[in-house]
This record gives C-alpha cells, sequence and structure tokens, in this order.
C-alpha cells in the first residue's frame, strides 16, 4: 500500500509561506498543501510591502506561482485562522501546521504625542500605497510643507521616496489608485529623515541609500559636520564594520559634498545621531522635537545611541512616518513568546512555554525567527523548517489527524467561508488587475478593496 | 565579460545553486553571508554560461554591456567587494 502523503496547511501566504511550500514540496513531492490567507490576494509583503517603484523584485511572484500553485498546493484566500477556523480544527485535519504569519504590527516610540493625527506607523503609509485593502480608507494628510519619517532602514527609504518621487513616476508603477491621487496632490516639498545613530550604523542597504541621491528632481542634503565619525565608529568601519556600512558612508560623504539644488522639486534632508523626544501639536502634527545623541560602545559591544544633555531641537512638519521595525502579534490558540514576539520555537518546531515539543506546529519566516533579513532570506529559514517536519515524518512522529483526506476540511471551509478565494479566484483577480494595468501602460491596477477584489474572484472568466 | 548582479538582488541563492563554477560569493554559510546586501559574481572566475540570470527570480543579473543605466555602479561594486580581504580570502582566484 503507498504510503499517506502528509497533509500539511501553511498559515499565512507570504514570502515565508511560499518558500516553506516550495521547499517542502521538493523535498516531498507528494506533499498535499493548503495555503491559508487572511487576504483574498496571496504573497503577503512582496504584493503588499514591497514598494512599487521596485517593480523587478515583485517578479518573485512568477517563481512563487511556479513552484506552489502551479504543482498543486491549494489556496483558500479571505480565511483567517484564528477567526474562521480555529488552531485545533487545523490540527484535526492536518499531518501537521505550518505558521508564516510574519510580524502584522509595528513597534512604537513610546514618545508623547504618538498618538496625534498626523502621526502614522510607515507600515500604514506602506500598506495604504500598495492597496492593501485593511488600509484603503486612510487618509494622510500631505499639505504640509515638511514631513519628518523616523528610522534608517529600508522601509523608511522606501516612504521617503514615495513622498518624493514624481507623480508621472509613480503613475508607471502599480501603487494603489487612491494613493497615486494624494500623491499627486501633495504639497510635501522637503522630507527630514532621522536616524538615531550615526552614518556608520544606519541600516540603509548601500543600493537604497544610492537611489535616495539620484531621484529624479530630488535634491538631497547631508550635513558634513553631522557625518563626521566619531572615534568609536571609525575604529568599528575600520576593523568589524560591513561592506554595506563602508559604502553607507562613502555615499554620505559624497551627498553631503554635493551643492544644493535651488531648482530641484523636492529635497530629502538625511540627519544623524538624533532621537525624537516629543511629537508636538494641539489637534495634529505640528512639529517634532529631536535631541542630539552620541555614539557610546556597550558591555556587549554594540554601538548604542546616548543621549547628549543640551537643547531639543523643534522641526515643524506635519506629517510623521514612525519607522521603528514590526512586533509579531499572539495568534489564537498557540504558544507565543511575549519577549522576543516570535513563537517559542527550536530550528521551526514550535515549542510550548513550558519547553515541551508540540507535535505537527511548524513556524518560519518573521514569526519564527523575528522580523529582520531580506526576502531570500526566508528561503534558508524554510529549508531548515521543512527539513524538521520532513525529519518528524519520516520518524513517524506526526500521526495521521483525526480527520485526514481533503473532504472533511473542504466541507467545513464550504460551510465556513463560502465565498473564499481558490486558486482560480486568485487567477481571475490577477487577470483582472493586469488586464486594467495594460490598458494603462502599468505593470498591473490593483484592485484595493475586499469587496473589488472578492467581486473580481467569483467573477466567471 | 562577466554578469554583473544589481542591487535589486534578494539574496536568493538560486543562482548559487546553478552555477558551474562556484563563482558567486558569499555563500550560505559563509561568514559574511548574512550581513551583505546582495550576493556578487567573481569577474575573474565566471565563464559567462548564463545559468545565473536564468536562475535569478527576480532578473537582477546582467551580462556586463547590458547593465542597466539605473545599475551602472553595479560594476565598480563587484570589483570593491572582491578587493576586500574577507573575500579575497575565499581563495577562489
Amino acid at each position: 500500500m503507498a504510503p499517506t502523503p502528509a497533509r500539511v496547511a501553511i498559515v499565512g501566504a507570504g514570502p515565508a509561506g511560499a518558500f516553506a511550500a516550495a521547499c517542502l514540496l521538493r523535498a516531498r513531492g507528494d506533499a498535499e498543501i493548503d495555503l491559508f490567507e487572511r487576504l483574498p490576494t496571496p504573497w503577503g509583503l512582496l504584493r503588499g510591502g514591497v514598494a512599487p517603484d521596485h517593480q523587478e523584485i515583485k517578479r518573485l511572484q512568477d517563481t512563487f506561482h511556479r513552484e506552489t500553485l502551479a504543482r498543486g498546493c491549494r489556496f483558500f484566500g479571505d480565511v483567517e485562522v484564528g477567526v474562521d477556523i480555529s488552531h485545533a480544527e487545523l490540527q484535526r485535519h492536518y499531518t501537521a501546521v505550518i505558521y508564516a504569519t510574519g510580524a502584522q504590527t509595528d513597534k512604537t516610540l513610546g514618545i508623547a504625542g504618538e498618538d496625534l493625527p498626523g502621526s502614522w506607523a510607515a507600515t500604514e503609509f506602506v500598506a495604504w500605497y500598495n492597496g492593501h485593502p485593511d488600509y484603503r480608507g486612510l487618509e494622510f494628510d500631505l499639505s504640509a510643507k515638511r514631513a519628518v519619517v523616523i528610522g534608517n532602514g529600508n522601509v523608511a527609504a522606501d516612504v521617503t521616496r514615495l513622498l518624493t518621487r514624481s507623480p508621472d513616476e509613480l503613475g508607471r508603477t502599480d501603487v494603489a489608485d487612491h494613493a497615486l491621487r494624494a500623491l499627486r496632490d501633495s504639497r510635501i516639498e522637503e522630507v527630514v529623515v532621522l536616524g538615531r545613530r550615526g552614518p556608520a550604523q544606519a541600516a540603509f542597504t548601500s543600493a537604497e541609500l544610492r537611489e535616495l541621491g539620484h531621484l529624479d528632481g530630488v535634491d538631497i542634503r547631508v550635513d558634513a559636520g553631522e557625518i563626521e565619525l566619531d572615534a568609536v565608529s571609525r575604529e568599528w568601519l575600520a576593523g568589524s564594520g560591513t561592506f554595506t556600512a563602508r559604502k553607507n558612508v562613502e555615499l554620505l560623504r559624497e551627498f553631503a559634498a554635493r551643492r544644493p539644488r535651488p531648482d530641484a522639486r523636492r529635497r530629502i534632508v538625511l540627519r544623524f545621531l538624533r532621537s525624537p523626544v516629543q511629537i508636538r501639536g494641539t489637534a495634529e502634527v505640528e512639529a517634532i522635537d529631536v535631541r542630539r545623541n552620541e555614539i557610546a560602545l556597550a558591555g556587549d559591544g554594540s554601538l548604542r545611541a546616548r543621549a547628549v544633555d543640551e537643547d531639543v531641537e523643534t522641526i515643524e512638519c506635519g506629517l510623521v512616518l514612525r519607522s521603528v521595525g514590526y512586533r509579531a502579534v499572539p495568534l489564537p490558540g498557540v504558544p507565543f513568546d511575549e519577549r522576543r514576539f516570535v513563537l517559542p520555537n527550536e530550528r521551526g518546531r514550535v515549542f510550548t512555554p513550558a519547553g515541551e515539543p508540540l507535535a505537527g506546529v511548524y513556524a518560519v519566516g518573521w514569526i519564527k525567527r523575528g522580523p529582520t533579513g531580506i526576502l531570500g532570506t526566508n528561503k534558508r529559514d524554510a529549508e531548515e523548517t521543512v527539513t524538521c517536519l520532513v525529519d518528524d515524518l519520516e520518524a513517524g512522529a506526526l500521526p495521521q489527524p483525526p480527520s485526514p483526506g481533503r473532504g472533511p476540511i473542504d466541507a467545513l471551509l464550504a460551510e465556513r467561508k463560502p465565498g473564499m478565494v481558490t486558486v482560480d479566484g486568485w487567477h481571475a483577480i490577477d487577470g483582472h488587475e493586469l488586464e486594467r494595468g495594460r490598458g494603462e501602460q502599468r505593470p498591473r491596477v490593483k484592485l484595493a478593496s475586499r469587496s473589488e477584489l472578492l467581486a473580481a474572484a467569483a467573477a466567471p472568466a | 565579460m562577466t554578469y554583473v548582479i544589481a542591487g535589486s538582488c534578494i539574496k536568493d541563492d538560486s543562482c548559487i545553486e546553478v552555477c558551474p563554477v562556484d563563482c558567486i560569493h558569499p555563500k550560505p554559510g559563509a561568514p559574511d553571508f548574512e550581513t551583505v546586501e546582495q550576493l556578487y559574481i567573481d569577474p575573474a572566475v565566471c565563464i559567462d554560461c548564463d545559468a545565473c540570470v536564468e536562475a535569478c527570480p527576480v532578473d537582477a543579473i546582467f551580462a556586463q554591456f547590458e547593465i542597466p543605466a539605473k545599475y551602472e555602479y553595479a560594476l565598480d561594486l563587484n570589483d570593491e567587494f572582491f578587493a576586500e580581504a574577507s573575500t579575497a580570502e575565499r581563495g577562489t582566484r
């Protein structure tokens, strides 16, 4: 008798879930995989996070499609695990469950004024311009002359580009139509980007930083004094500093040496060694107070920002985008490490808080390792998790679930979510968006509300 | 001639898997693999076979003479990467 194929539910169809599905199919071609996704569309941050002016990266979706959906993985879109179906129910129907839910919320700064209207998490702005249906209704006030972006990572770079790039350039991307309309009317002339630490510690990749200095019609200003390296950073850079950090410092020196361009349409000002202390305003954001830092060598060898005692500087602005990192949220019915904001796990095998392995439950991506790394990092991460899963299968550690086969889960979902988006539904959405894109010479025109997406998914081909 | 990887690299290691002469660095497991922002092709070893171009899921790899203007810096950056001691010590040359 042929062995019964493993039935695996992957929760979250973002890059980590897609890489895990592809990897599992390479290891076990007979595995039956169902991808559960809270949104009507797959590929997570590849669709909703990667900036619309970085279309080349979005081509990864073709690989995801070819290696998962085209190989028999099923897609269950608009189904939220923990709401529409519980973890316990998944365990009754699947040999194994892999959580790939990412980090869905933002870290906060913990400063006064953070909740004023006009102060946003940068990821809200990202989700809005990328047409994430849950963020469509947000209204960003772009009528002030200056915006401030807090943070020095690639999300900070993305939102800075989107705020400064010309609407005509953006109009050739798949930026959400509602965002394009708002950005066309934007009166923002200057975007100030605040880095807590110095130029050697900026988390930008040198590719992202270089791009900020080469935007059409956009000036970039860096104060030469502010990027002078302190002794500790100089020593670190020459010794254990990364290639990227050295390139970043070089690029910043080049930017600082440039002459101001009064003819520029907009201006990006990169500030370093500055921490926000409060966001001011009565009814909405009017200004942000920042204080100066210096770099200090911490006991663990890391280079930290330390406040320098002096008066604060006030920067007037009408929009603040905070980009200081993502954070995962607990999932109903599964253990959660409240200190590290991940599912407690060892190489992807999920454990109870008491340190007992939870048979048949795995994690991959940001919910496993925290919000670090780039897209490709998830491939190695998925290989690690899938290796554990396959080892457990081969060791006989994963028994048949009580309700095996596709019949019972399909019946349950038909009852709970009759309008669920399947692979065919996603093809219909995708085809519709691409078709609209062809008409406008754009890569795609996104449907940006849940109702439009669900209607397109249900429309006959 | 050589092929060059541009800044849109996502460090999915598909190119490393297919390279017949092992000229793409750093490799998973190398000390600087996690900290580099992209992978690099060693021009002294590359045999221009095109395999990596086919394998790259985000079309980030270009023939030396076909690099788009926005990535024109990539060739110099590549040279600098291989000029650094950490990578010269890989013993691939």
